[in-house]
Formats: structure tokens, sequence, C-alpha cells
């Protein structure tokens, strides 16, 4: 099992490959559709996050004292957003979770490259993760 | 007379900008409009040389300043052709002079039971201070229907403003799709009820010749940020009577005769409306716009961006699988689309990296969105200094987010 570390090490290779955002956008877009459907139930007004344009929505539930995270957007950009996010955190503790400082945002240069909309939006997401990490650490 | 756009173009020092490496396209302009040299220099001059407070002061620059700003009142007068100057009431922008209308002819004039009338295509301005008032005193606010064209029907006009109808409150032109509503017919049917009638000219006033004693509306309303103003600047025109019956909105500096502790008695038009110190700078630049505008002349801005609406409708109609929301007859220069199963926030993050700017989302009239059932639209909005070669560089974007996003 990976780290949360050695996984955004990891994402952060797989940027540094690209010069150009363009090319960025296409490994988002790709990633976001070789993602599956977050099932219906889970696209609940309680699993919503807001402060994007579109829809966004992520569920979390525990296993083996590990937390996993399940997230669908509308927008295909966003969600290889969210979905680079359930990569880092997904399948780790949640006290980990809580704890975790998510340097890849930076370093990949994503918050740089997004509308003050979208980077709310962003923030949003890694914080209703780590919400998520604090309620079950709390447990 | 035709528009020289590769000078007009020079007089806008942003439309110079790279954006992530690449020319800035700004196809923003119903959000807002950029500003050129002569209002960016106007504002900095008047902090640079001539800055003290209105209104109050005995010293020379108060004088300077105070002239300054009156005289862009007579300016804007003249503009709409208000009768007097004094119906000429400086706000923060449109938002702020609903609000005003709102919160003192509404509280005032409108009571239980009464009505106001809006569109289904409002902008959420021109919404919610309504709902507000409703919620307080009990009134009922209605709207005309939209038609599937973005339209509406006079028809439906005609059936919804009754007696009961204490106010009227429209957009002349739609930010989200761009359509030209029939004030004149609807100025009429109002005052044939006895109703009241503001007119939104946020979208407008950058593009028609105003004339608000010919068009008879109670109300009028624009932003300067709109018009290639400054921020934070906005005009209420009221008539006269109208504006004298209403109680003041915010209380403070400048909008007193006397105050004491037994009483104030409140000061007389504009000035009753205008606590505090307000964007002097801002309104003496907003001056320098409309000057501007002036000079270019609204009937030459309106035939060119026309000529670009057209071209841009031809060109975007043409792409496979994108469809324009509001096709109205009249139309300002405004188109709202999508791609078929792409979501507008892709597009616009797709363009964005291609240094065009257009606006993405429910534009801030989510009661158009629900109507046709869609998230939110991605809408490209045209001003005098864009051009057909622009328009290219948008078509040829949409191709690539299409591809990349298909």
């Amino acid at each position: 099992m990976q780290t949360i570390n050695s996984i955004q090490d990891e994402i952060i290779e797989d940027f540094s490959m690209y010069d150009d955002w363009n090319d960025k956008y296409e490994y988002l877009i790709e990633f976001g559709k070789s993602l599956g459907k977050l099932d219906e139930q889970y696209k609940t007004e309680e699993n919503r996050i807001h402060g994007c344009q579109s829809r966004v929505w992520l569920h979390g539930e525990i296993k083996d004292d590990k937390l996993f995270f399940y997230a669908d957007s509308d927008a295909i950009i966003t969600k290889g957003i969210v979905g680079l996010l359930v990569r880092v955190l997904s399948g780790h503790t949640p006290n980990e979770i809580a704890e975790s400082d998510l340097y890849f945002i930076e370093k990949i240069g994503l918050k740089d490259h997004l509308s003050p909309n979208r980077a709310n939006g962003l923030v949003a997401m890694v914080k209703k993760m780590k919400t998520y990490g604090i309620a079950f650490q709390a447990k | 007379m035709s528009l020289n756009i590769p000078q007009i173009r020079a007089d806008f020092p942003i439309l110079n900008e790279k954006i992530r490496g690449k020319q800035l396209v700004y196809l923003d302009n119903g959000a807002s409009t950029q500003k050129p040299q002569v209002v960016i220099d106007a504002e900095s001059y008047y902090y640079e040389h001539q800055y003290a407070n209105i209104h109050r002061g005995v010293h020379y620059l108060s004088q300077v300043g105070t002239d300054l700003y009156e005289n862009v009142r007579k300016q804007v007068q003249q503009f709409i052709n208000a009768k007097h100057e004094h119906e000429i009431i400086y706000t923060k922008g449109t938002t702020n002079a609903i609000n005003l209308v709102a919160y003192t002819f509404g509280r005032k004039f409108i009571n239980e039971g009464d009505e106001i009338l809006i569109t289904e295509m409002e902008h959420h301005s021109n919404i919610v201070p309504w709902q507000m008032l409703c919620e307080e005193k009990k009134c009922i606010l209605k709207y005309i229907p939209l038609q599937a064209d973005g339209s509406i029907n006079i028809g439906d006009a005609e059936r919804l403003i009754t007696p009961k109808t204490k106010l009227v409150s429209v957009m002349y032109v739609s930010n989200a799709l761009g359509t030209i509503n029939p004030i004149e017919e609807l100025i009429a049917i109002a005052h044939k009820n006895g109703a009241k009638i503001l007119i939104d000219a946020a979208q407008a006033i950058q593009h028609f010749t105003i004339d608000v004693q010919a068009l008879d509306c109670d109300f009028f309303v624009f932003s300067g940020h709109k018009i290639y103003g400054p921020t934070g600047t906005g005009i209420l025109y009221g008539k006269e009577q109208i504006l004298n019956e209403m109680p003041p909105y915010e209380g403070g500096g400048d909008m007193i005769k006397t105050v004491s502790f037994s009483g104030t008695t409140y000061n007389d038009l504009p000035f009753k409306f205008e606590a505090g110190t307000p964007n002097i700078a801002g309104c003496i630049a907003l001056g320098t716009a409309i000057k501007y505008v002036q000079d270019l002349g609204i009937d030459n801005i309106r035939a060119y961006e026309t000529e670009l609406l057209n071209y841009a409708t031809e060109k975007l109609s043409a792409i496979e699988g994108l469809k324009i929301y509001g096709t109205a007859k009249h139309k300002s220069s405004v188109i709202s689309f999508l791609l078929d199963g792409i979501h507008p926030y892709d597009v616009g993050v797709i363009l964005d990296n291609q240094g065009i700017a257009i606006r993405t989302g429910h534009h801030c009239a989510q009661p158009v969105m629900d109507h046709y059932g869609i998230p939110g639209t991605c809408r490209a909005s045209f001003a005098f200094y864009n051009t057909k070669e622009e328009v290219d560089v948008l078509v040829d974007g949409i191709l690539k987010a299409k591809k990349m996003l298909s």
C-alpha cells in the first residue's frame, strides 16, 4: 500500500511530463473519463460539494479502519480534479487523511491555473475530505 | 460612419495583454466592459491633481471636485435625456439602484396583496430585492414567462399587468440570452393599469440611445462598469415627483438639511438619496467613459455590434452539436450556447487556456437555466472593440474544446 505522499509524488511526476497546460487538461479529462460513475444513491445534497460551478458529489465510507472515497461531477475536468484527490487520499486511515499535507496541488500548479471560482471549489473538496477524516477519527 | 476598430483597440491597453501565453480575446463584455486609457487617466488625474472631499469644503480643491462630480450628473441627464438634473441619483451600480427603489418606493407604496411583476429572464438583482420586500410586506411577486426563443409574449404581459400591479420591473436586455424586451409596450401597459415601471438597463445603456422622457418610464437604472466606466458607479433615474414622494434610503452626511436630537430634516433631490462620501473619482471617470462612447456614436456602435453578432451566430451555428439559447428576433450582442453532452464549465476552462475569456454558468439568472432545464451556458458577449478575427479564434477554440471533451 502506497503512502499519501508517495501517491502525490507519482502525480507530480506524471504532470512533469507535460509542459503545456493543454496536455495537462488532456490528462485530467482522460483521467476523469476513466473514473466510474458514482452510484445515484450517493448523489445526495449531503454529499454535494458547494463552491463549484458544476455539481460535485463525494461519498466516504469506512472499511477495515480505512476511509474510502468515491466522487463524481457533471463536468469532466472537475471530475478529473476530484479524482486526483480521491486517488491520493482514498484507502488511508482517517488520521492519515486528516493530517495529510496535500503539497501536490501547489507542485503541479493546479491552483494557479484555476479560476478563483474553481480554486474555491478545490478548497471545498479538500475540506470535505479532511472533515470526513476528522469525523471518522473521532469515532 | 463606420468605426475605426484598430484605432479603438489601441485605446484599450488591456487588449494587448497575453493570457497564459496567448493573446487575450475578451468576450465577457456582458459581465463587464474594459476601460479605455482616457477613463483610467481621468480617475488617476483626479487623485493626482484634484482630489478632496466634495460638497462641504470651502477650499479650492473641494470646489473643483464638486464641479467635476456635478458636471457628470448634468452629462448623464443629457445622455439619457432626463428632464431634470436632480432626477439623476448616483449609486454603486444597478443592483444598488434596484435595492434603493425596493427599500424606499417599495416600502412606502407597496402593501399587502399588491403585486410586483418581473419577467422570468431577470437577473437575480431584479428578483431578490422584490422577494425580500414581499417577505416583509406580504405583497406578491409574479413573472411574465419565457417563450422557447427567450422572448416574452406581450399578450402575457397584458394578462398579468392588472390594477393590482403596483410595480413592473424588467430588464431592457437579457444578460443571459441577449433578448431585447419590448419596453415601450410594457411601459404603456403598466401605465394603463396605474402601475409604475422600472427599466433595468444594465445590458442596454452601452448599446442603445436612451431617452427616458420619450420612454416615459418611472425608473431607469444602469451600472457605470458596463459602459466602459469604473466599477462601483451607477445611476438611478427617477421621475422627480416619485423621487420626492419616496423616503430616504441610507441616513448620514450629505442627505440631510439639519440634524438635531429633536429631529432631522432631509436634503432635497438628488442628495436625499446620496448619504456619505461617494465614489467621486469613479463618477468623474464615468463622465469620461460616457463621452468616449458618445464620440464613437451609439448608433455606430450598435451597427457594428449587430454585424459581429450576425457573423458569430452564423459561425457558431455551423458547429455540429452546438445549440444557441436565446434566438429571439430582437437580440443584443450576446450568444449563450452549449455543446451537446459537454458541461459549460469544461468548455470555459479549455477556452481560458487559449486566452479566450467567456462566461460560463447561470449568469445570475438561475430561473432562465431552470426554464431550459440546463445547468448553465457558455456565453460570449461582444463589444465594439471585438473583431471578426476574434470570433474566428473563438470558433477554433470551441472546436478544440469539443474535440478534447467529447
